[in-house]
């Protein structure tokens, strides 16, 4: 068996021997996917609702039977002006509203399309989403009932999202989900192996042999590479099984800048290892360089276009942050390789950058 | 009749099926140097756990500077010394930081740590070193620190685990000087060692083996009753007995 | 093999090499024979395992060259790595794979298997054999020995360097693993050791006493001990403590120091018989108040030289 080959199992071996550490890899991505995804979400039941009806007649008090009667909905009120509406939302005694034109019944009568406003509370985004997907639903069966399912006449829906135009629903926290654990495993676990075998003394063994500490580094850094495949995979099934995430662009396409997130991961890794001596020094750069940076900096939790500028400036040397960027594009959006060259290209220079800082440190010598 | 200073009594330690001490008794008069020898694995580590307090007997008794290791362990730790390989003493703390340190650890007043030092210090010629990292100074003379540090507060015993490995034997013999001073002053010392030359300094010694004491008694007593040269011939027959010596 | 290289194995000049504050090697320079066993012998710091180390090109030193099978330390590093079979201190092995696995690994990250390299190391892994199996963590002392000596023949070097092997383990495995090296070197293997132990230094074929980064000198044990300078007595007493004192008191002790239950005393006269030694000392205690003094005089052995050279040194 090629020196290589043989490096590499013994390094399959240490993972798989590190039983702990290995169920905590494999199973706090899923958890955290999991947690998420449920815990965030908040009971959509009882959605307090406010009906702005200038003009009440009989197709507005037919729509208001409707909400008052549904489960879903508490109707709070209805008002004859939006006037009062801002101070509702803002107090949080409305979480949403639907606001009627003055002339709604001579629109439905004369076959005129009709625009109704509905204004949802976002500030919570997953609420947000799925009160509107209700109020939507309840709306659409009213105009059918009132103009015969006409398929001429159309309601025009002015939906205004509030407090969070850019809409962070739980599809979207999935590729920070990825590209948190991404780190974790590759950049942490590549650092923390590469500095326990520095303090077993076993580096020096190896040092000594034929083996090139390139190969040293590659070798321990491969497994990882398949780790973190593995879960990309895991958290991805369980977040189309689960909670129904679409995926819009193309999984090949996906996979491959998840390799690429990977290989800028492991590139992270070796570079603090190479400074650590001990693992506990490895752990400590880790967190700090780049958990916290990828949670706070990357757009993960925090918009960017939020942040002020100088947070901003910082976030472009965040890889996380180009990997998000780059998954939810192609997740959310069906974006294709045309239109996120750019920023595959930024964290392919990323990189190498790193790749090139890590090989120079590397030492032939324990010097 | 010599006091006793330390006295154990079918002392015995057992891990679940596996019995690391089996029921050994000896007994180190104050002002005794003890050898306490043994292969990595037989015992010893354990034993001495029991003596310090640190680990309850399964079985048996010991007493050590007058209290019972079982009752009193609190006690037992108030009247002891210990000293180990790796010279319990902080690199990146001075001389002084460290005196000082281990004396308030054993309730020793201001005063007295001040005199003290000053004697120890005075003793051992590291006067000039008082402000210097214990990292910096030379092994020789961190070994004598340890010793000396390890005797602040004037315990009746002192339990010593291979207190010279890796030193030159110059400084070995000079450490050993200081151990038979110490005990003309009454302190009794219970050594480990794996220098089997060293069991020679001692006054008695024991040699343990899986668990139970297999020999015991002066270096020459034990050696006749083996009819061997060395010590080290002794301690290849009991641990090897099949192999020819 | 390599094709054998003719000329020493192993070849030191003025080396140095210093670590901040502290001077690790000293322009050391000395030659090792292809098929000898030697020895290093010195205490903690002595500068052993700074010297091995530059041996196995792990350190460069500051001054000085090392030639290690007739390649350099420093420019032929990779070709020296092929053929030089090392084992560092502390034993450094995978606690948590098994010994075979261990031997395994080290055989293949040097080109072989354990298979072909199984003729090498038969003698020692016979008696780890019972223990393949077993994490290298839950491995006595000696057996950890033995497992690292494994790992460092595995691929049949030519030379073998290994950085106080005995440390840390009893005294009958140590006795063992000595067997075992005088075995392989009877085979044409060179050895190089670096030890603590006085003891082990007459193992060996040559040895070199090292302090403070300096060789304080090199030869056969047998010839270290016939050179020692002065006659040496042995001289007992029951109060043992109370004879070094008196000893030391002597107008004309060179040297008084405990060996085992006698102390080992030189005189500081060049110009007198033995026998006017042992009497001048014999009446110089029983004046002082001891009794049951005897003294002879006595062959010295390694310990006494090498203690003898280091008092020099450090008087210097």
């Amino acid at each position: 068996m090629s020196a290589f080959a043989g490096f590499v199992r013994k390094e399959v071996y240490h993972i798989l021997r590190d039983k702990q550490t290995l169920w905590i890899l494999l199973l706090m991505p899923l958890v955290q996917v999991l947690l998420f995804g449920y815990a965030v979400r908040t009971d959509v039941r009882d959605i307090r609702l406010a009906l702005v009806d200038p003009a009440p007649g009989v197709a507005s008090r037919a729509l208001t039977q409707r909400f008052a009667t549904s489960p879903r909905f508490q109707l709070i009120d209805v008002y004859r002006s939006p006037l009062p509406l801002d101070e509702a939302f803002r107090s949080g005694v409305v979480r949403q509203a639907v606001v009627l034109p003055a002339d709604l019944d001579r629109a439905l009568l004369g076959h005129a399309p009709v625009s109704v406003q509905l204004v949802s509370d976002a500030s919570d985004p997953n609420t947000g989403s799925i009160m509107q997907a209700y109020a939507t639903s309840i709306l659409r069966r009213w105009h059918d009932e009132r103009t015969g399912g006409n398929p001429g006449m159309r309601v025009a829906l002015a939906t205004r999202l509030r407090y969070n135009p850019t809409l962070e629903s739980v599809n979207v926290f999935v590729p920070g989900l990825i590209a948190f654990v991404l780190t974790i495993i590759s950049a942490m676990m590549t650092a923390i192996s590469i500095t326990r075998e520095k303090e077993t003394g076993t580096m020096e063994m190896l040092l000594v042999s034929p083996l090139r500490p390139w190969a040293i580094v590659a070798g321990k850094v491969a497994p990882y590479v398949l780790l973190g495949f593995l879960n990309v995979l895991l958290v991805l099934a369980a977040a189309r099984l689960v909670f129904q995430m679409p995926l819009r662009g193309s999984v090949v396409l996906l996979l491959a800048e998840c390799l690429l997130y990977i290989l800028t991961s492991l590139a992270l890794g070796m570079v603090i290892s190479s400074r650590a001596r001990t693992q506990r020094t490895a752990m400590i750069a880790a967190l700090a360089g780049l958990l916290m940076p990828t949670l706070m900096l990357s757009g993960f939790i925090f918009p960017i276009d939020s942040m002020p500028e100088p947070l901003r400036l910082v976030s472009n040397i965040v890889p996380a942050r180009w990997f998000l960027l780059i998954v939810r594009g192609i997740m959310v959006k069906g974006a294709g390789f045309a239109a996120l060259w750019g920023e595959t290209a930024v964290l392919a220079g990323i990189t190498l950058l790193l790749l090139a800082v890590g090989a120079r440190r590397l030492s032939v010598r324990l010097d | 009749m010599t006091p006793i200073a330390i006295e154990a009594r079918e002392l015995t330690r057992k891990f679940g099926d596996f019995t690391a001490v089996n029921a050994i008794s000896f007994q180190v008069a104050q002002g005794e140097v003890f050898g306490f020898l043994g292969a990595n694995g037989a015992g010893k580590t354990t034993a001495i756990r029991m003596l310090t307090g640190l680990l309850q007997p399964t079985a048996g008794s010991a007493t050590v500077a007058g209290h019972d290791v079982v009752h009193e362990p609190e006690q037992v730790r108030r009247r002891i010394g210990y000293m180990s390989q790796r010279f319990s003493l902080y690199d990146d703390l001075t001389v002084r930081e460290n005196i000082t340190f281990y004396g308030g650890i054993y309730g020793l007043s201001t005063r007295d740590i001040v005199e003290r030092m000053d004697a120890l210090l005075a003793r051992i010629g590291l006067e000039h070193a008082r402000n210097e990292l214990v990292g910096r100074i030379p092994l020789g003379w961190k070994q004598q620190l340890a010793f000396s540090v390890a005797l602040l507060h004037e315990p009746a015993v002192l339990f010593l685990d291979e207190p010279t490995s890796g030193v030159d034997p110059i400084t070995r013999r000079r450490f050993w000087e200081m151990m038979y001073e110490t005990a003309a002053g009454g302190t009794a010392m219970l050594v480990t060692t794996h220098y089997l030359e060293e069991a020679e300094y001692c006054d008695r010694l024991s040699i343990m083996v899986e668990g139970a004491i297999a020999a015991m008694g002066t270096p020459s007593e034990v050696r006749r009753a083996f009819g061997a040269d060395t010590l080290d011939d002794v301690f290849l027959r009991l641990t090897r007995p099949g192999a020819v010596a | 093999m390599t094709a054998r290289h003719a000329g020493p194995a192993v070849e030191v000049r003025n080396l140095s090499k210093r670590f901040g504050n502290a001077q690790a090697l000293d322009d050391v320079s000395c030659e090792i024979a292809a098929g000898e066993l030697f020895g290093f012998i010195g205490p903690d710091g002595a500068g052993k395992t700074t010297l091995l180390r530059t041996l196995v090109t792990l350190l460069v030193p500051d001054r000085g060259h090392a030639r290690v099978l007739g390649l350099d330390v420093v420019d032929d590093l990779w070709a020296l790595r092929k053929t030089v079979g090392y084992m560092p201190g502390r034993f450094s092995l995978y606690p948590d794979l098994s010994a075979l696995e261990n031997l395994r690994f080290f055989a293949s990250v040097f080109g072989t298997t354990v298979e072909k390299g199984r003729a090498t190391i038969d003698p020692i892994w016979r008696q780890l054999e019972p223990f393949a199996d077993r994490r290298a963590a839950a491995l006595s002392g000696g057996m950890k020995q033995k497992l690292a000596l494994s790992c460092a023949l595995v691929h049949a070097p030519p030379i073998l360097i290994l950085d106080e092997p005995t440390t840390g383990v009893d005294a009958v495995s140590r006795r063992e693993f000595w067997d075992l090296l005088t075995r392989l070197r009877s085979e044409g293997l060179t050895i190089v050791v670096s030890t603590p132990y006085m003891d082990e230094a007459n193992r060996c074929d040559r040895v070199a006493f090292m302090q403070r980064g300096r060789l304080l000198l090199t030869d056969t044990p047998a010839a270290i001990v016939a050179r020692y300078p002065r006659p040496l007595f042995a001289v007992r007493s029951p109060d043992r403590l109370a004879l070094l004192r008196v000893l030391r008191d002597f107008p004309f002790a060179a040297s008084a120091w405990p060996f085992g239950e006698s102390v080992h005393y030189t005189d500081e006269r060049t110009d007198v018989t033995p026998e006017d030694i042992t009497r001048s000392l014999l009446a110089h205690a029983t004046a002082a108040g001891l009794s049951g003094v005897s003294a002879e005089p006595i062959t010295a052995g390694i310990e006494d030289a090498f203690m003898w050279h280091l008092a020099r040194a450090e008087a210097a």
